[in-house]
């Protein structure tokens, strides 16, 4: 397709939203994984939904494939452009159109960042619940489309679990309208299928949140462990008491430390591992439970268990947390974030590997996760300008990938499959499941215009990357045990 | 743990069932046959004989039970570890089977503080219209490999798959509940409901009927004893035989023989103008009703506030059960359905005449 030819039969765009000059590409070269990039071919920057529906309608026509993309915050790579299709940018849809207090609900554009609507309906007393570590910059319709996380999911849910209506533009154009303002919807949940469907399904025009009551009270206790696996144990202890954290993070040592040097939370840096456990609620609730949680950290073999004692060092706490990964990034000239989710049971057995792993490589991990959920964030250090080191690490984080899904967990637990993951796919899931997963997208987007060669992974792709992997007819770790 | 697999059996049936152009009905216990409308299918696929409890353990939050595993076998051995399906699923029948509650997808009065049945399911197996056996999630609690194929089967009505499996996030059981009733009547019981939800309360179950509004509060004793405070009126009273009931809808209001209406609304919706018995649940999200008025006004009349109605019960034969859907949309959840059983022979009709 010749791109001068494209851009003269574009529906009418206002100035300034058509980029094809390489300096105004070369910022939406990649997203938040930076390891990936590729100069778009173009970039379109709507302002109506019917731009999109014009612009979607026109790609249809001439086979063009389409690239949406938020803030482009996302670890996935889901974002990345190609060099041959549109790169659509709903950043100018960033209005708050409507906030129903009664019902608890706001109707937002998907370009607004996750953080705003928080600020905005905090005057009502309500939140936003789903708090990925960027939500200061990532968009809802990125958080929509990644069914992103946050910290406080075991207790609150991930995106899918706090959105009510959404409204997308199908790649013929067609607006459609899913969900609704009550509690569900006849038909099938396509608010379910649709949310994490990274872009494959259709694009997001606007987006329905519930909204919940700010909680009366959060607490957060701080408990010290010599040992990562202590700390695990801790995790499931506390949980099988029947207490129900709003927030149960884990750092390990190189963790703490980086976080420490950068933020001062007041980490003990002696500790193998720390565990921030945070309890919200009703105050009486709250206290009863931070006893409790106090006491069983304890007797899972806390050294040390030290309760914020007041909102300043609770903000602290949770500095030391939220700054983890710029900490850790400055320990190195780079670092690759991983996302797999395993069964909290594994937890020891899993990091330990991780740690031989590291020696093995040569590159060091930070491991900072969302321990309630069993969510692993290993950070993996490395050099990207030291020839092959790179590979070396994207080699590792595979590793780790396959080692989620050989202990019975999966490969991506909140930043989406994207570009980076598609070959563990593969693993993850087996012929008649990849099949399945392209007859869906098939019902949406027959051409496979929409964001191809993310997410899914084409049969002829994994025969491709099983050749690659299965030596001998050997499977990847034969020493472990299958579930 | 003890049971029978039966899926490579199932498969095989399925399999049969396409070729042959056959349409199938699922049942599980067969306790909610009254719900949706009729199935096009002469012959049944019972799945109660594949049942059995295949994993549990307290710590990790998760249970996974074949699909004919009997829905009270799953809540009492959770009940032994202080633990429960926090999205109340009705047990309608005695023979209520697991499959079926996340086939019909209903979630009990806990459901706008605690979710819905969909919320809950982590992971599948199932077998498509193609007799393919499938996975699809897991059993941890954040999954987003792929698309959410386990949860879309939330709600179905085994119009897209038979599952044999399920794998469900579970919860700890609140140390305590309490119930408080207040006399009202329904105009003012709403906007109690939408001033208490928009607070930090610990509320667990909100309803009313008759001029009286229901109040479930769940959690530490001494939280609760505070929270009346907050509440007004009322003395607290375990009542834990009403919140059954109205569950399982063996209240009398759910005996007549009158088609009963299911009306899915923004919860702070003032009262509808309709003429009828009304019983208002999940802090007024939803609104049973007995009325006279023709079906027609009543979708209308939910449809205008932004809701939907369904015929839960004694559905009129000439009626469908579910709000009709605008034609894109019916089209497009044509061709999803086409994607998973292409020769439409899984429970065809329950869900939408044409799907």
């Amino acid at each position: 397709m010749d791109r001068d030819a494209f851009i003269a039969g574009l529906p009418e765009l206002p100035a300034g939203c058509i980029l094809s000059e390489e300096a105004e590409l070369r910022p939406y070269e990649c997203d938040g994984l930076s390891a990936y990039r590729r100069l778009p071919w173009l970039v379109l920057l709507p302002e109506t939904v019917e731009q999109v529906r014009d612009i979607l309608r026109y790609c249809h026509r001439q086979g063009v494939a389409v690239v949406a993309r938020g803030a482009g915050t996302g670890l996935s790579g889901g974002a990345l452009p190609l060099d041959n299709g549109v790169l659509l940018s709903l950043a100018k849809f960033n209005a708050i159109l409507d906030i129903d207090v009664d019902n608890r609900l706001a109707r937002v554009q998907p370009g607004v960042r996750n953080l705003a609507i928080t600020e905005a309906v905090a005057e009502h007393g309500l939140y936003y619940a789903p708090d990925p570590s960027s939500q200061i910059a990532c968009s809802i319709g990125g958080n929509v489309a990644e069914n992103a996380g946050g910290v406080h999911c075991l207790k609150y849910g991930l995106t899918v679990h706090n959105i009510a209506e959404l409204k997308l533009v199908t790649i013929d154009g067609e607006l459609l309208s899913v969900g609704c303002r009550a509690l569900d919807s006849p038909g099938y949940d396509l608010l379910a299928l649709l949310t994490g469907s990274e872009g494959l399904l259709g694009v997001i025009v606007e987006v329905t949140v519930r909204l919940l009551p700010v909680p009366e009270q959060a607490q957060v206790v701080l408990a010290a462990f010599d040992a990562v696996e202590t700390a695990g144990q801790a995790v499931a202890a506390v949980i099988s008491q029947g207490i129900l954290p709003a927030g149960l993070e884990l750092m390990d040592r190189l963790a703490v430390r980086a976080a420490e040097d950068f933020v001062h939370a007041g980490y003990p840096l002696d500790a193998d591992a720390i565990l921030l456990c945070e309890l919200d609620g009703e105050r009486h609730e709250v206290e009863i439970q931070i006893e409790r949680v106090s006491k069983l950290l304890q007797e899972a073999g806390a050294r040390e268990v030290r309760r914020a004692r007041d909102p300043a060092e609770r903000a602290r706490f949770w500095a030391g947390r939220k700054a983890a990964f710029p900490a850790v990034g400055r320990l190195s000239p780079d670092y690759y974030c991983m996302d797999g989710t395993i069964p909290r049971k594994h937890l020891g057995k899993v990091l330990a590997t991780i740690a031989n792993w590291s020696e093995e490589y040569g590159l060091p991990v930070a491991n900072v996760f969302h321990a309630g959920d069993g969510n692993l964030h290993p950070l993996i250090l490395y050099d990207a300008n030291k020839p092959g080191e790179l590979e070396r690490t994207e080699e590792f984080g595979a590793r780790i990938l396959e080692l989620c899904i050989a202990v019975g967990g999966t490969i991506t637990g909140e930043h989406g499959v994207g570009m980076e993951k598609i070959n563990q796919m593969c693993m993850q899931f087996n012929e008649a499941e990849l099949q399945q997963f392209h007859a869906i997208k098939q019902a949406f987007d027959p051409d496979g215009l929409l964001n191809p060669g993310k997410a899914i992974p084409t049969l002829a792709r994994c025969a491709e990357f099983g050749r690659m992997h299965v030596h001998g007819g050997e499977l990847p770790f034969p020493e472990l045990e299958r579930f | 743990m003890a049971g029978r697999d039966l899926t490579s059996e199932f498969a095989a049936r399925i399999r049969d069932a396409a070729a042959a152009g056959e349409p199938l009905s699922i049942v599980g216990g067969g306790s909610k046959s009254f719900y949706g409308n009729p199935c096009q299918a002469r012959q049944t696929l019972d799945t109660s004989p594949h049942n059995g409890i295949v994993d549990y353990e307290p710590s990790e939050l998760v249970v996974r039970a074949r699909s004919g595993t009997p829905l009270a076998e799953v809540e009492s051995l959770l009940a032994e570890h202080g633990q429960m399906l926090a999205f109340e699923p009705p047990h309608f029948g005695a023979r209520a089977t697991l499959g079926g509650a996340i086939a019909a997808g209903l979630s009990g009065p806990r459901r706008p503080w605690q979710g819905a049945a969909r919320d809950f399911v982590l992971g599948v197996g199932l077998v498509n219209g193609r007799g393919e056996t499938l996975r699809f999630g897991g059993q941890v609690m954040k999954n987003v490999a792929g698309y959410d194929v386990s949860r879309l089967m939330a709600g179905a009505l085994g119009t897209l798959g038979l599952m044999t499996e399920v794998s469900l996030k579970v919860l700890p059981q609140p140390a305590c509940e309490y119930t408080l009733k207040q006399v009202c009547d329904q105009a003012e019981a709403l906007r109690r409901f939408s001033d208490w939800q928009a607070r930090a309360l610990p509320l667990s179950a909100a309803c009313w009927h008759d001029g009286h509004l229901y109040l479930r509060l769940s959690g530490e004793e001494h939280s609760l004893r505070h929270a009346q405070h907050r509440l007004g009126d009322g003395l607290l009273e375990a009542l834990p035989d009403w919140w059954r009931q109205l569950r399982d809808h063996q209240h009398p209001f759910f005996q007549r023989s009158e088609p009963l209406w299911r009306l899915s609304v923004p919860p702070a919706t003032p009262p509808l103008a309709l003429d009828g018995d009304w019983f208002i649940d999940w802090g007024g999200a939803q609104r049973w009703l007995y009325t006279a008025a023709r079906p027609e006004q009543v979708r209308a009349l939910a449809a205008s506030v932004g809701g939907h109605a369904t015929l839960f019960r004694n559905a009129p034969p000439e009626v469908p059960v579910f709000q009709p859907l605008p034609a894109s949309l019916l089209a497009l959840q044509r061709r999803i359905r086409h994607a998973m059983d292409p020769a439409g022979i899984l429970n065809p009709g329950r869900l939408h005449e044409e799907l």
